[in-house]
């Protein structure tokens, strides 16, 4: 993309995360608690998103060649392991990003 | 020194008050941004990108995404419904602050603007002490949040420019991002089916 196309891909990005944050302002002006099925969806919804953003970032990995997707295994128990055990999200991003490193690295080059 | 008049003393009161809650935020922040800066750059994007997402978009998991779309065809609509499907918690963040943000006027739009997780998490549970100005509490809470980001993009944007840090698998911070938020919410969630669903998409 040209720098003006990637400059219009952001100003699209901000329209949309800012209609995500204002819609509820306009929908609900008045003080009018939201529906039942509405405050279901607000509890459901973000892991299901945050589920399928995990399988969109492994995309590309190919278990039949090259690392067989064992960094990215490895990777993944060890940021959900760790956050389950010291729920430090820093910690978990950090050590589990590091040790993919190393791997992707250095162990199989 | 001059003495200070009532409402200059309201706001820095309020700024004060802002900064401890926000600590944790300005650590994970600031690395988080780094690793989304170099990321970036890391793509072939411009220094400056990452800093530019980082003051209109404001949204870690959606920069992350759109960092990766300059090097495919440009298409604004595509872009504008994936963020939209990305950031969609935020509608329900919306729905949760409907009190908290009535009649603060002009503080309003930026605090709508500046919704990110982190900021929703702390302006939903978090009360100010007392005698401080809720309203201006949240609006520092989250202005200060996004000064984190802001620095922490633009400080992996120039890094990962001038060192060219063309380390492979800093990316995976961000699946490891997605991993943490999506057990966070697991652990929060009573029922656990939704989550099986956008697994099996």
């Amino acid at each position: 993309m040209t720098t003006v196309q990637i400059i219009l891909t952001i100003l699209a990005a901000a329209a949309a995360t800012v209609l995500t944050r204002a819609l509820p302002f306009f929908a609900f002006p008045a003080d009018r608690p939201a529906p039942r099925y509405i405050r279901y969806l607000g509890d459901a919804h973000p892991g299901a998103v945050f589920g399928l953003l995990v399988v969109y970032c492994l995309r590309n990995v190919d278990l039949f060649a090259g690392a067989h997707g064992i960094p990215e295994t490895l990777g993944i128990l060890v940021a959900g392991g760790l956050y389950l055990w010291r729920r430090n999200m820093l910690l978990a991003i950090f050590a589990s990003t590091a040790l993919y490193m190393v791997l992707v690295n250095l162990v199989f080059v | 020194m001059p003495h200070a008049d009532g409402r200059s003393h309201t706001i820095f009161a309020a700024l004060k008050a802002a900064m401890p809650p926000t600590l944790p935020i300005l650590a994970g922040f600031v690395f988080l941004g780094i690793t989304c800066g170099v990321y970036s750059v890391s793509l072939d994007l411009h220094w400056w990108t990452p800093t530019l997402m980082a003051c209109l978009i404001f949204a870690g998991s959606a920069e992350f995404v759109v960092a990766s779309m300059p090097v495919g065809p440009f298409a604004p609509l595509q872009t504008f419904l994936t963020v939209f499907v990305v950031n969609a918690r935020h509608l329900f963040y919306g729905l949760s602050m409907l009190e908290h943000f009535r009649g603060l006027g002009r503080k309003r739009p930026y605090l709508i603007f500046a919704q990110c997780d982190e900021t929703f998490s702390i302006n939903y549970s978090t009360r100010p002490p007392a005698g401080v100005d809720e309203g201006w509490f949240m609006f520092f809470v989250s202005l200060l949040d996004q000064l984190y980001w802001v620095a922490g993009c633009t400080l992996g944007g120039v890094l990962g420019s001038v060192a060219a840090l063309n380390i492979a698998g800093v990316d995976f911070a961000m699946t490891a991002l997605f991993v943490v938020i999506f057990l966070d919410q697991w652990l929060k969630d009573p029922s656990h089916c939704a989550h099986e669903d956008g697994d099996a998409q």
